[in-house]
């Protein structure tokens, strides 16, 4: 019976070990995740509070290193859509110092203060920046989202 | 007492076990699973050449591949830089076809998925890049014109049944292109605009016959994605698919500290992109300003996806329409090359500017400024031991 009584104290005691370790991997493992990432809203007032924008890719996902549509929505502060809006687009990633790889357009108005942006395209994970620089009758401002992958 | 010892042999193969086991973070597995080649997505049609996938149009294809008579001088193919057993590249820091250009030849597997072709992406298209060469005087150094009588006089009959009717060559000269010697520009001229449409419509359906069959050439699984495919499941890894701890190592750093997995990233080990990361020109050779200067020469290039000889709409030439034409991240910017199979192909960079893996990563590491422009590399504190670890990695991607 003693024996036994050992096995099961070993049992415990390597048990202990076990999740010693592991709970010394886990603490030690590099964090990858930044724990204050950039605002990835997707609906954000304008700059100078000239409009509400909402920035959504047109297909609902984003997939990394594809030519992709996003539509731009722009609408007034008392929710009436904006019409006729020039829209010139630049970003980049901030973290790298360097621009967009394509030059994405507004190429299209399919009413209702939506506008389709074409050419967009996240050729690397991490966090990329999409500023618009918008001008309408109302007025001219601009906006920036952000874009985590 | 006497059943110590065997507690602390069980102990210690536990300990082992554990030592034995690659620890990797769940973002680091993510990463890994996201480099393995099961995650390639089949091959997308190419809706700019309808004979993309026509096997006659590729068996076409592969015979011109292969065919010294498509040169001004019957002694270069596409083969002779693109050698079939040297993964379709030629060893050499330079291709050398007609005479010495100033580009390292590119390996073609799974060229087909690339939206920019040539180090600098100067065309949009696998079958506007099979035109280039050969009108290229140091490489096929042929001309459109002549091109067009060989494959009446040496394919006419397979060239029909793929493509339709070839045009009546009645009254066209035997050597016309617009990019050629003076005199072949001066024959170009003088041809009706009939006459060029219908050499053009030829010499771009040769293109397509190269590009049916350079899209059967794709990568194939190596060291690395049988570990990933471990990794990913959780099984424990046998045979070669299990990697050393330098191997780990190395490629904790490649997706880590070292930053490769950035521009080096997808089952392609690439991005598609275009960056200027310094590497330094070679002496004697031209000027060469990458990104920047293919910019125009894709736009000029009537063979372009928006161009008179592309099948199907203009839906499909998205990367042109919205490419980056100018700014200063484009000078020497060269395109991100795929890591599979690199590790058997040196000289590495777009004129072979370096000689072995340990140079490539002594240069990321020393991120020296560029001659030109701005290198989007920053320097790197790397161990002897982590730099021979990269080089471990690196090598797993090969068969």
């Amino acid at each position: 019976m003693a024996s036994l009584w050992r096995y099961l104290l070993a049992g415990l005691g390597l048990a202990a070990l076990l999740v010693g370790i592991l709970a010394v991997v886990y603490l030690t493992a590099p964090r990858s995740s930044q724990p204050a990432g950039p605002d990835v809203s997707r609906t954000k007032n304008t700059d100078n509070g000239l409009f509400v924008a909402s920035f959504l890719p047109e297909r609902g996902v984003v997939r990394q290193g594809e030519l992709e549509s996003w539509l731009l929505t722009l609408k007034t502060k008392a929710g009436a859509p904006v019409e006729g809006a020039a829209i010139a687009i630049s970003g980049g990633m901030p973290q790298h110092n360097h621009g967009l790889p394509t030059s994405p357009q507004a190429t299209d108005y399919l009413g209702d203060g939506r506008y389709r942006i074409e050419g967009v395209k996240f050729t690397m994970s991490g966090w990329w920046q999409l500023h618009f620089a918008i001008s309408a009758t109302a007025g001219s401002d601009t906006v920036l989202f952000n874009v985590v992958l | 007492m006497r059943h110590f010892p065997r507690f602390l042999a069980l102990l210690a193969a536990i300990i082992l076990a554990g030592c034995g086991k690659p620890d990797f973070s769940d973002a680091e597995k993510k990463t890994v699973a996201s480099l393995a080649l099961s995650t390639l997505p089949s091959l997308k049609p190419d809706s700019t050449n309808r004979f993309a996938d026509v096997p006659a149009a590729a068996a076409l294809g592969s015979t011109l591949f292969f065919d010294q008579g498509m040169s001004r001088d019957g002694t270069v193919s596409c083969s002779t830089c693109h050698k079939i057993d040297r993964q379709f590249q030629d060893d050499l820091p330079q291709a050398v076809g007609v005479g010495h250009t100033n580009r390292r030849t590119m390996p073609l597997a799974g060229v087909a998925r690339d939206p920019w072709f040539f180090w600098d992406g100067r065309r949009d298209s696998l079958w506007a890049q099979a035109l280039t060469p050969l009108e290229n005087p140091l490489e096929q150094a042929g001309n459109r014109t002549a091109y067009a009588h060989y494959m009446k006089t040496r394919f006419g009959e397979r060239y029909e049944r793929i493509f339709g009717p070839l045009p009546d060559f009645s009254g066209m000269p035997l050597n016309a292109s617009p990019l050629g010697t003076d005199a072949e520009k001066a024959a170009w001229n003088a041809m009706s605009d009939t006459q060029r449409n219908a050499l053009n419509g030829v010499y771009a359906n040769i293109g397509k016959a190269i590009a049916a069959f350079e899209r059967s050439i794709e990568p194939a699984p190596t060291r690395f994605d049988r570990f990933a495919l471990d990794l990913g499941t959780g099984a424990e890894a046998k045979g070669d698919a299990a990697f050393s701890q330098e191997e780990i190592l190395g490629l904790k750093l490649f997706i880590g500290k070292a930053n490769c997995v950035t521009c080096h990233n997808g089952p392609r080990f690439t991005d598609n992109s275009f960056h200027n990361t310094g590497v330094p020109p070679v002496a004697d050779l031209p000027p060469d300003r990458g990104r920047i200067d293919a910019v125009r020469q894709v736009e000029a290039d009537p063979f372009n996806c928006l161009g008179a000889y592309r099948d199907g709409d203009a839906s499909a030439c998205g990367e042109l329409r919205f490419m980056v034409k100018d700014g200063p991240q484009l000078i020497r910017a060269y395109k991100t090359p795929s890591l599979r199979g690199a590790a058997t192909r040196p000289p590495y960079m777009h004129a072979g500017q370096f000689s072995s893996l340990e140079e490539v990563v002594a240069h990321y590491a020393k991120a020296a400024p560029s001659v030109e422009g701005t290198s989007e590399i920053h320097p790197l504190e790397l161990s002897d031991r982590e730099r021979a670890a990269l080089v471990a990695f690196l090598k797993t991607l090969t068969e």
